[in-house]
């Protein structure tokens, strides 16, 4: 019997911008290849997350779009953490990734809560951060890996003191473009500002998700068989140029 | 102390002489940018001196060429002044009224995002909103800034001036409410509708924030919407397009309805999007006193912008050129390929430039799969060809059908080498990929650069040439 990996794709009609869908198609053609069935399930406002689910996916939205989501996810505390506990990993990304922190402050001071999943917080600040981004992160103990993207993002995201961060910023802004540091990770959990999308160059990114998806019914990461990625490294080396090349920072 | 207009715009054009005896470029935006410099006031100025006013198109997609429709329609109506080589941001406007002596209309298309710099300097007579999609992120910011900004652009019309827009996008219809003098144009030909596609953009009433009930898509979130929350929906528009034909990639043919009469149309520009642009240009065409007939005539004339599906013979081939550049364009370009047939070769110019845009993702929310049954080649190029390459990777395409050929003109010679004698070959460039396919192709001797057809363009228009 195939293993099946329950992908559960929260607010797939909201938060769908920045080729959300480019990051699941790489999730699912790098299970299929490897054997294993990748079962999506939408979750719109107001429906509960699938029992039994092993990866939790949030996307980008407009202003617009988050706005309408968020007072949803912020009742999803315990429904998400729950689903973290039972072992299912979880990727989000720019809207996505900020309202899992408590919430988001705009310049007028009104807070949008947030799921309070992420011991972060995101505050407006003046100017968007946009362009290419590289970053150094270490998913696995003394295993470095370059991470790129692109990010665009008017929020100041800041970690709680103790939080560990995705990655550490080699070129671009990162959360803050202050602190040198980039997203966040909490056990199985990564939130992060990189699209473009993320995973396709940056399989190994993709594969760890996939390896942490399948941990939760098979104990361990299982190990995946190669994958031809002579594409997706010549992505990832101009991607890795563009960061070098006009990375975001502030003069 | 203000400088006299007449000194900043002799400085200001001889700038213009200089880029184009440098061979730096056209000078189709150097002049406007040192005369918007020297005094900032002077666009304005220089527009009250068209005596019969500016008339002013913004849209996401189709400003190019609805405004060289409209150009058409009123070509023997009027002596115009105008930007066909589609420099539209303020400093092109700037220049372009500069070339403005002997013009009586101004006709500009003018970027989203330089709407309301430029508005503000012509105080236009009609303003033409054509559409609004989500186009590069990193450049534009969120569709609803965009959306906010020309909801300001509009309440700061003249009271006589007037407003027409698409009526089939709800975000443009909001805009018109409560105004007078609106005229709305749309579709009305269900044949032609279809669902939501993946990008859509406008899937939330802007009035109330409920989804809209869409009864039918034609072109990206434009078509037939209601929205079950505060009621609001689309009206009955006062011009539309009914029994459209697509005639594949040679042009479509539909009944236009105009408030006093209907007449029959032929385009020589493919693809439901041109329809659109057409429907844009006839009720631009109507507010400024165009008749019918003209209507008609410069609609059947229009020949295809700047690389927006572009013929070009190239000994015994044919080359097809179709500017991609946003999710929504390049769903109709696609669409309007595999209407014809999908080739067996393909040629996709992927750059990041920042007239591209610098984020590439947008390319992921592109339905290309439609064309993957069928076509037996992509020839992936670009700064960002491999990129592309993933994204019909990843839509299921055998890799070993992909060739890598960053070079957008070496890209073309291996299009063009893999197209049989009398066959098309069809490129898909980016904005700045596509600049440089027009500097090869002028090399060669096969086609004009940009600024020699601006030029031309006013020659026809019975313009002066600008001082040399």
């Amino acid at each position: 019997m195939t293993t099946r990996i329950r992908l559960c794709h929260l607010y797939p009609d909201q938060l769908n911008i920045y080729a959300d869908r480019g990051n699941i198609a790489v999730l699912r053609s790098r299970a299929e290849r490897r054997g294993y069935e990748l079962g999506m399930i939408g979750v719109g406002v107001g429906e509960p997350l699938a029992p039994e689910c092993d990866l939790i996916y949030l996307g980008g939205g407009q202003d617009r779009e988050q706005a309408l989501i968020a007072p949803d996810l912020a009742r999803r505390t315990e429904e998400i953490s729950a689903a973290l506990e039972d072992g299912a990993a979880l990727l989000a990304v720019c809207g996505g990734y900020q309202l899992l922190g408590r919430g988001y402050r705009d310049r007028t001071g009104v807070e949008m809560p947030g799921a309070g999943v992420l011991p972060l917080e995101t505050v407006a600040g003046e100017g968007r951060m946009i362009g290419d981004v590289s970053i150094e992160c270490e998913l696995d103990p003394g295993e470095m890996l370059t991470v790129v993207g692109f990010e665009n993002h008017g929020g100041r995201t800041l970690l709680d003191s103790g939080a560990v961060p995705l990655g550490r910023v080699v070129h671009g802004f990162g959360n803050d473009g202050e602190s040198g540091f980039e997203g966040c990770r909490l056990g199985k959990a990564i939130g992060t500002y990189l699209h473009g999308p993320l995973l396709p160059r940056n399989p190994w990114l993709a594969d760890w998700l996939l390896g942490q998806a399948l941990a939760r019914t098979v104990g361990e990461p299982p190990e995946l068989e190669k994958l031809d990625d002579e594409l997706e490294y010549q992505a990832h080396a101009v991607a890795l140029g563009r960061a070098r090349e006009r990375g975001g920072k502030f003069r | 102390m203000r400088i006299p207009l007449v000194i900043s715009t002799l400085v200001a054009r001889s700038a213009g002489a200089g880029s184009r005896l440098s061979r730096k470029g056209g000078g189709t935006t150097l002049p406007g940018r040192v005369l918007n410099a020297l005094d900032p006031g002077a666009s304005a100025r220089l527009a009250r001196r068209l005596e019969q006013g500016s008339a002013i198109i913004s849209a996401t997609n189709g400003k190019t060429t609805s405004a060289a429709m409209t150009a058409a329609i009123l070509a023997s109506r009027y002596r115009l002044a105008g930007n066909p080589a589609g420099a539209n941001l303020s400093s092109g406007v700037a220049t372009a009224l500069l070339h403005t002596r002997g013009a009586e209309l101004g006709l500009f298309e003018v970027d989203e995002a330089a709407l309301p710099r430029v508005a503000e300097a012509l105080e236009p007579r009609a303003l033409c909103l054509g559409n609004l999609f989500r186009d590069q992120l990193d450049r534009y910011g969120e569709l609803e800034m965009l959306a906010e900004r020309w909801r300001g652009v509009v309440a700061g019309l003249a009271v006589g001036s007037t407003l027409i827009v698409n009526e089939d996008d709800p975000q443009l219809a909001q805009l018109a409410r409560g105004r007078a003098g609106v005229i709305r144009f749309g579709i009305e030909d269900a044949r032609h509708g279809g669902p939501l596609p993946h990008a859509a953009d406008a899937r939330y009433c802007s009035a109330c924030g409920v989804a809209y009930d869409y009864r039918l898509a034609y072109v990206g979130h434009l078509g037939e919407y209601s929205c079950p929350g505060c009621g609001f929906e689309r009206s009955k528009p006062d011009i539309w397009a009914e029994a459209i034909t697509l005639e594949g990639l040679t042009g479509s043919s539909f009944q236009l309805h105009l408030p006093q009469e209907t007449l029959s149309v032929r385009l020589g520009l493919p693809g439901l999007y041109n329809v659109y642009n057409a429907l844009a240009a006839a009720a631009l065409g109507h507010a400024l006193g165009a008749r019918a007939d003209e209507i008609a005539g410069g609609l059947e004339s229009t020949e295809a912008a700047f690389g927006r599906s572009e013929r070009i013979a190239i000994g015994e081939k044919e080359l097809l050129l179709l500017l991609i550049k946003n999710p929504t364009g390049a769903n109709e370009v696609v669409r309007t390929i595999v209407a014809s047939g999908t080739p067996k070769t393909l040629v996709i110019a992927l750059n990041d430039g920042i007239a591209d845009g610098q984020d590439v993702s947008w390319i992921w929310d592109v339905d290309f799969e439609p064309l993957l049954d069928g076509l037996e080649r992509l020839i992936a190029s670009g700064g960002r060809a491999a990129e592309l390459a993933l994204r019909f990777k990843y839509a299921g395409f055998p890799e070993s059908q992909i060739e890598l050929v960053p070079s957008p003109a070496e890209a073309l010679d291996r299009g063009l080498e893999l197209t049989e004698e009398g066959g098309e070959l069809v490129v898909c460039p980016t904005y700045t990929a596509m600049l440089e396919l027009q500097k090869v192709l002028a090399a060669r001797g096969h086609a004009d650069l940009y600024w020699q057809r601006a030029a031309r363009a006013r020659e026809e228009s019975g313009l002066p040439r600008s001082p040399k």
